[in-house]
């Protein structure tokens, strides 16, 4: 298939853009990376998402797909020849999903909630996370039944949904000085994210530390130095 | 093997009726559990401890929560009467809208429902502009799903039914003929499908709660 087939539009520090990608490593499936600039919108982004106007989406044979993880499951379902992303039998299927969207809805929101919280809210967003942390920790056990990942011997829907977190939850330890993954309260998981991020189909999407902690400090700057709302 | 499928759900709540919906529309029995909301079962917190909310659908002994995830695993579970389309595209298409619908349009009806006064004006032109988007969404087709009811039209019953209710519980003006016909009528088709009409809150009842929980509403006459 022509490289071109395929396309993912997306920013290099967004972990829902990496979701597609780790998704089309996994499948072996070449595509080509539209990376879109920081401060503005392309011409073909505006298009292929005008709801969200919002990273990532895929373009396949120049139908857009938006949103990530329902880009994920559309990745799954067409190529059908590389290894499964969604476990097959229906109930873990279902265990996945509902993971997944709580990852996204409840625990994500409680770390971009910690980011630019001050004094006593910070606390309680840190409570949120770690309590978080705490369900996903036991969701690991139940799910990978022993296994390497979520999904079993291989990445599965859930890894790739919280896995790809990981660069900024280490960059949340870093400002907030913090453990958030700890060897004494979530084994299961410190020892899951070596595995996800040294993962073939991860590695090379997955933004280095450093260079993310460089992106959310020019990010809170910015966010600083913006000037005040117009009344 | 007998099947024991047990719903915990809430008799107002358009997540739990949808799940209704759908076991009706694949002819699957179940048994229902009302749950009074301000007084949580203990069976409830047990099967879903992480948000302890409705619908809950307990397969055998296994729990699922969340709406659209348990509409998915019911038609993953009971091929007849498919709501998903087996194209991959299609498929993909019905889920962003469905997301679509519980991420950004049920605030932003309640916004202009029962939203503040002087925010009223704008709330109705940011519900408009995403119940637009909808009616683009549909098209010429009888329901969104095509020829027959699908997952989206299911999720849309915020849209189809309750939207309706609201309108009339605060006096406000959002599905109007002029600017959405396509939507109307469609509303019109999916109350009439009678595995949907048999799972429709009582309207008196809804609008009477409503009031009672919300107030009158910004606008109301």
């Amino acid at each position: 298939m022509a490289k071109n087939d395929v396309k993912v539009l997306g920013a290099w520090p967004s972990p829902y853009v990496m979701r597609p990608r780790i998704a089309l490593n996994i499948k072996s499936v070449n595509y080509e990376f539209l990376e879109e600039k920081f401060d503005s919108k392309s011409e073909l982004l505006l298009q292929s998402n005008p709801v969200h106007k919002k990273v990532p989406v895929l373009i396949h044979d120049d139908k857009p797909i938006c949103e990530s993880m329902i880009i994920v499951e559309y990745i799954d379902e067409v190529w059908t020849s590389g290894p499964s992303i969604l476990p097959s039998d229906p109930y873990d299927r279902a265990i996945h999903r509902f993971w997944a969207a709580y990852v996204d809805e409840k625990w994500f929101a409680a770390m971009k909630g910690l980011r630019s919280a001050q004094g006593e809210e910070r606390k309680a967003f840190l409570d949120r996370v770690i309590e978080g942390l705490a369900l996903l920790e036991e969701a690991f056990g139940k799910c990978s039944k022993g296994k390497a990942f979520f999904g079993g011997d291989r990445i599965g829907l859930l890894d790739i949904a919280f896995g790809s977190f990981l660069a900024w939850l280490k960059v949340t330890e870093k400002v907030n000085g913090v453990k958030l993954l700890d060897e004494a309260k979530t084994p299961g998981l410190v020892k899951w994210a070596e595995r996800f991020c040294a993962d073939a189909a991860v590695k090379s999407v997955m933004p280095e530390t450093e260079k993310l902690l460089e992106f959310s400090k020019f990010l809170a700057a910015k966010m600083k130095g913006a000037p005040p709302p117009k009344n | 093997m007998a099947e024991e499928i047990l719903l915990f759900g809430a008799w107002g709540s358009p997540f739990s009726r949808r799940v209704e919906m759908a076991l009706k529309l694949k002819g699957i029995e179940y048994k229902y559990i009302e749950e009074d909301i301000t007084n949580k079962s203990p069976s409830l917190l047990k099967y879903n401890p992480v948000h302890k909310k409705i619908p809950v659908l307990v397969h055998n002994g296994k729990p699922v929560a969340e709406s659209l995830v348990i509409l998915e695993y019911i038609d993953e579970t009971w091929k007849d009467s498919p709501i998903l389309s087996k194209d991959p595209y299609e498929r993909a298409n019905a889920r962003f809208w469905a997301k679509f619908i519980d991420e950004k349009c049920l605030s932003a009806i309640f916004k202009a429902c029962w939203g503040e006064e002087k925010e009223h004006e704008k709330a109705v032109e940011e519900a408009s502009e995403l119940l637009q988007f909808l009616e683009n969404e549909l098209k010429e087709k009888r329901y969104f799903g095509g020829e027959t009811v699908g997952l989206l039209d299911i999720a849309a019953n915020i849209i189809g039914y309750w939207l309706g209710v609201f309108e009339e519980a605060s006096g406000a003006e959002l599905l109007t003929r002029e600017k959405f016909p396509k939507l109307c009528n469609w509303a019109n088709e999916f109350v009439s499908v009678s595995a949907i009409k048999e799972n429709l809150p009582p309207r008196d009842k809804l609008i009477a709660y409503l009031r009672n929980r919300f107030g009158v509403g910004t606008t109301s006459k």
